[in-house]
Order: structure tokens, then sequence, then C-alpha cells
């Protein structure tokens, strides 16, 4: 078979199945085959070989299986955290097993955009989906998902986790999402993703979620993937930003098969913060790539971002970072750090900051650095009678703290220092 | 104690040590003085076993043991201190946990039972109060932000609470003003017994007034030339190490 034939076989197989019912899906899907899928000449996917990894992991002459048993909660539930939650398993909202907040407007995205017209009318106004071609396959072919809106002033008790649980034990599993979130003016609530594969055949996700920060709301945000080495995963989160709003972004990659990572922020209105976090501790032969935008449209407005990861083994780590401040954003303040440790010689990661800024009177910075861990600080630890492996993890473990200590959640905390504790073998 | 002989070490093909001959017994205390660059700090890297330096001569005997097959924690745990010239900053660990697990693994490695966190703070109490430190200091990151003198106090801190047998203090003193200076001689004199040993690695009279020596050595070039008593570093006080040079230079 040549590439050009394999490459057409995969697009008819990721598209098989998709009802086309609209022209905002037309649209997206005369996109995504005119756009093909990445291959290693893309600059936004040069060191992302996800074309490669779809044609290792799938199987193209076999359909995808859908349904699939719920696994058990302990498999897949954030332990030890108090919490609401949406479930969906193999792309479809599962109401029934669903816990969602009285005060809020929760529903299947399938239903919210037959349903509502605000709904229709936003989707796919926020994320650009014309230039990328998972964007446009998720615009295109997405079959379920939440709508959550956070009415004005409402301020939840507990934050939201959506959970999207994939059984491939009947087969591969293809899972495209999409979500809404609108945060009301002066509203406050906090949403985690996670992310829990069953089964060893291949499972090919799509997560897009549109976010949108009304007046003087505020959010925080985690994404959580620790999930098996058979999930092959592209997520996009798109958050807009009104005047006041406040934005905590945590992005925290501990495990899984292959990950490429949308995180894009737009600043449209005055006076808004951003903080955007990303840890990534990558092993085994895990690709990992975060790819973050900070666009700045409007004066006055303040972000940051550091995103740190320690690679070990052959993991391969990607980290682009672009801030945009346009002509009208002056007083702009935008910061921009990305520290990585690698452990091993075969472990690499590249990175990249772009820095675009149209506007003159502005503070901005950026700054990345790659090393190893610290000898001289090692043999300190160790010159007090500390071994070296326990010298190593506290060194590791005080590198990836700085990020932990920055998750509001006390309850989210725990259990994330538990989880990063095991990987870096803290036993202190 | 410990016996030096003609030990010769290397750092990035630069020969550093020439052949150092030295033998520390119980119960004494020995000043390592000489200029700079001389090859102090790095002696006492070689003796805690910074992998960095390579020793191409000559053997250290330790308690009956080889040190130079000792890895550094070892060494630490068989009784070694290192009080550092230049302590390094590490963001994100602080004092406390630090200390909590080396005095622990020490103590296990002596057979004795791990202090759970109560024993711990108790422990930590007394030997603040020797070295008379704050304990905020110690709730922050190792060192980092730390003023000359509190990253000095914070080492003898740290010695006191491992009570090593062999203490090599390198330049303890510098950077530290005279009360200082006292709070940290006194922390040494309150380790010194019969049982244990203290290297002190200095420039200074000044120290030696508070810890006085039993031997006074220079290291010059990497060896030792001259040995003495303490009247030796009063000596070299007021002449300076013109007048050892040239009498190296004629032999
Ligand atoms: N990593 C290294 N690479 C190259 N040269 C080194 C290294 N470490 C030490 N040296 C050199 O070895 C020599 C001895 O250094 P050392 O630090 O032992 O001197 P010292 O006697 O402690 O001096 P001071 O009194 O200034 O502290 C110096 O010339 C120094 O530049
Ligand atoms: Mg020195």
């Amino acid at each position: 078979m040549t590439n050009a034939s394999v490459h057409s076989e995969l697009l008819d197989l990721l598209t098989e199945a998709v009802l086309v019912q609209n022209e905002l899906r037309t649209e997206a899907m005369q996109v995504f085959r005119k756009l093909g899928l990445p291959g290693n000449k893309n600059e936004e996917y040069k060191h992302t070989p996800i074309t490669r990894a779809l044609e290792k992991g799938l199987q193209l002459r076999a359909s995808f299986v859908t349904g699939g048993a719920l696994p058990n909660e302990d498999q897949w539930k954030i332990s030890g955290l108090n919490a609401y939650h949406a479930v969906l398993l193999n792309g479809s909202l599962l109401p029934e097993k669903s816990f969602l907040p009285s005060q809020v407007t929760a529903m299947p995205m399938s239903k919210a955009s037959a349903n509502l017209q605000h709904v229709k009318d936003n989707m796919g106004t926020y994320a650009d989906f014309r230039n990328d071609a998972f964007a446009a396959w998720n615009t295109a072919a997405w079959s379920d998902g939440v709508y959550l809106e956070i009415p004005e002033a409402v301020k939840l008790d507990k934050p939201i986790v959506i959970y999207y649980l994939h059984d491939s034990q009947a087969g591969q599993v293809k899972s495209v999402t999409r979500n809404l979130v609108i945060s009301g003016r002066n509203s406050e609530a906090a949403i985690i993703e996670k992310w829990c594969t069953t089964g060893s055949n291949t499972v090919i996700s799509n997560t897009l979620s549109e976010i949108v920060l009304h007046e003087s709301a505020r959010l925080n945000h985690v994404v959580l993937q620790s999930d098996t080495d058979a999930h092959i995963q592209y997520l996009f989160n798109q958050f807009w930003q009104h005047s006041g709003s406040f934005l905590n972004s945590h992005v925290i990659t501990l495990d899984g098969g292959f990950i490429r990572n949308n995180t894009r922020v737009a600043l449209d209105g005055e006076n808004c913060e951003s903080h955007l976090y990303g840890l990534y501790l990558l092993h085994k032969n895990i690709i990992a790539d975060n790819h973050t935008v900070v666009d700045h449209r409007k004066p006055n407005s303040y972000s940051n971002e550091l995103y740190k990861g320690i690679l070990e083994d052959q993991a391969k780590g990607v980290f682009n970072g672009k801030i945009f401040v346009r002509p009208d954003a002056q007083k702009t303040n935008a910061f921009q750090s990305n520290r990585n440790i690698l452990l091993s010689d075969k472990a690499t990661i590249n990175t990249k900051p772009q820095l675009e800024i149209w506007a003159d009177d502005v503070k901005c910075s950026h700054g990345c650095t790659t090393g190893q861990l610290d000898e001289e600080a090692l043999f300190y630890l160790r010159s007090r009678g500390i071994n070296k492996d326990t010298a190593r993890a506290m060194m590791l473990y005080a590198f990836a703290s700085e990020l932990l200590d920055t998750v509001n959640d006390a309850e989210l905390k725990n259990y994330l220092d538990a989880l990063v504790s095991e990987r870096l073998h803290k036993n202190f | 104690m410990l016996a030096i002989k003609n030990l010769s070490a290397q750092v990035n093909g630069k020969q550093i040590l020439n052949g150092i001959n030295l033998e520390v017994k119980a119960g004494e205390v020995h000043a390592i003085m000489g200029p700079n660059g001389s090859g102090k700090s790095t002696l006492a890297s070689v003796l805690a076993g910074r992998e960095e330096f390579e020793v191409t001569d000559g053997t250290v005997e330790y308690l009956g043991k080889n040190l130079l097959e000792l890895e550094p924690d070892e060494r630490a745990r068989e009784g070694i201190f290192l009080a550092f010239q230049y302590p390094v900053e590490i963001p994100g660990v602080s004092t406390i946990n630090f200390m909590k697990t080396a005095v622990n693994q020490v103590r296990e490695h002596r057979g004795l039972e791990t202090l759970d966190a109560v024993s711990f703070l108790g422990l930590m109490k007394e030997k603040m109060k020797l070295v008379e430190i704050d304990q905020s200091l110690l709730n922050r990151s190792l060192n980092e932000g730390f003023s000359g003198g509190e990253k000095k106090r914070n080492e003898i801190f740290q010695m006191a609470m491992l009570e090593p047998k062999l203490a090599i203090l390198d330049e303890t003193d510098s950077g530290l003003d005279i009360d200082a200076l006292k709070i940290v001689a006194n922390g040494v004199n309150k380790l010194r017994s019969k049982n244990n040993a203290i290297i002190v690695v200095t420039h200074y009279q000044r120290l030696l007034n508070y810890i006085v020596p039993d031997f006074v050595h220079v290291l010059y070039k990497g060896k030792i030339v001259k040995s003495g008593g303490k009247e030796l570093a009063l000596e070299l006080e007021a002449k300076g190490y013109d007048w050892i040079k040239s009498e190296v230079e004629v032999a």
C-alpha cells in the first residue's frame, strides 16, 4: 500500500458513519478532507508524529466498536475528591451515571445543540477549526459531550469532573466529543477532565471544549491525563475571557500513549488574569506535546504561564508556547517559562517559545531551561547521609511540587500529590 | 581515626592535590590554612566523596575502612560531615524535611530507631537553640536566598543534628559577624569530645581563638608544606605566607 492510500483509508476510517447534518459540520468536513492528516512537514506537528501513531495503532480494515461496559468506579474516579461529575462512555454522555449541580444548566451536547439556539450559534465560533485537521475533524464528527452553563453569580461548592471512559476490550474505539462551557458573570466554578481506558485495543480520542468566561467569572480548570498506552489523545481547550475574568488552567500529564494538547486562551477583555500551568512526567515511549496560545486582544491584562516536565526512558516531549499581543493590547503583562529535566540520554524535549508582539507598551518575558538533575545539589543532599535514590526523588519532587502547590482544591491536590509521589518514588 | 597517605587528586585533567599526608586521631582538632587556590576545599571535597574529583594516587583510611571506596552518603552515615564553603541552594526542599530524612537515614544506619515527627521536632528545637537559628529559616527552601552568614549557621545546625565523628569545616567562619562566629565556635566546641575529631579550614587566626587547634597545617600547591602547633597560626597571621613559599622554593 502506498502512503497516500494508507492516508486516505485512515481519513475514511475516522469519518466512517459520521452524519454531516448541518452547515458547520459540512464545512468542517471539507476542511478536514482538504487539510488531511498532518505529516512531519507540518510546522505545528513537526515533532509530533500523530498520524504515524494512528497508522500504527489503528487497524485500517476494522470498524470502531461502540457501546461498551462501564468499568468499576475505583478504576476511574478521583478518590478522596468530593465533586459533581459527568460520565461519558466511548463518546456518549451517560446522564443516569452523572451527578451535576442543580444550579447549573447541564445537558448532553447532542441535545443542547439540537434544542438551544444559543448553543448552535456559539458552536465553532471560539475554537478555530479551519487551520487544524483534528479541530476540523472534531467539529465535523463529534458525537456527544457536555453543555454546561453556570448562571450569573452562582458559585459552585464543588468541582465538576468530566470523566471520559473508554472501553476498547472488544475492538478499537473512536471517541470524538465536544463541550461548551459558559461561565456567567461573577460565577465561580472548577472543572476537571480525566480519561480512563480499559482494554488494550487502540482508542483515538478527540476532545474539544469551548469555554467562555463572562465578565468577572472565575474558573479553575484541570486536565488530568494518567491513562494507558492504548490511548492516542488529541485535546483542544479554547478559553475565551471577557473583562475582569480569572482563569487558572492546569494540564497534568502522567501517563498515556500519545498525547497532543492544545490549550488556548483569548484574553478578549480588560483586566483579565490567566494562569497556565503544566506538569508532564513522561516515561517509557510516551510522546506528549503541549501547544499553548495566549492571545492578548485587549489592554491591561495579565497572563503567566509555567510548564515543567521531567522526562525519562525514551519519552519525547514537545512544548510550544505562543504569546500574541495585539496592537490594541497595551499595558499587557505576559510571562512564560518552560523548564525541563531529562533523566536519560534517550529522552528528548523540543521546546519553542513564540512571541508576537504588536503593541509597544507591554511587559513580556519568556525563558526555557532543559537540563539534568543538578549534580551539586545532589551531592549536597548525599553528603548529609541521604542515599542517592532518595536524594534524586527529593529533588524531582521539589521540582514538581512547585506546580502542585498551585492547585487550589486541597482534595485534588492530595490526590495529585499521591500520584506524583508514587511516580517519582518519593519515600521520605 | 583518619589516615591520609600520599593523596593526589585531579579535576578536569588538572592536578590539584600532590601527595598529602595527614593523620587525625580521635579527640584532635586540626586546622588547615594556606593561600587561596592551594587545594583546601579540594581536599575537603575528596574526603566527602565528590565524584568530580579523581583520586590519582594514595589512600585514605577512616575508622579502619578504605574511605575512597565509599559513596558520599555512606561516608556521611559513617560519621563524616562537611560544612561547605559554599552551601548549595536547593529550591523546593525545606531544611526541616531534608534534615528529617537525613537524620533518620543516619540513625537507621547506626541501628537506632527512626524519630517520629514529635521527637524529631524536639531534637531540632534543642539544636536550633545551640546555634541560635530561627525556625522560620528552616521552614524555607534549603539555603535559598539565605544570607552568607545564615547559610554558614545552617551548616552548623545540620552538623549538630547529625552528630558526626569527623567534621570538616571549610571556611565556616568567612562571612560571619563576631557574634555569629562565637555562636558557631560554641556549637563546634559542644561537639568536641575524645571520640570526635574536627578539621577546620580557615584563613584567620580569629576562629582559632575560639576553636583552639591541636595542630596547624599549611597547604600550598596541593601539599602540606608545614605543620606545627597552634602558635603556627599566630606566626602566619603575623608574617603571611611568603616565608613559607620561599622555604618551599629553596627546598
Ligand atoms: N572543577 C574544577 N575545575 C577546574 N579547576 C578547579 C575545579 N575545582 C577547583 N579547581 C582549582 O583547583 C585549585 C584549588 O581549589 P580549592 O577550591 O581547593 O582551593 P582552596 O584552597 O579551597 O582556596 P580558597 O582559599 O580560595 O577557598 C584552584 O586553582 C581551583 O581553581
Ligand atoms: Mg576553599
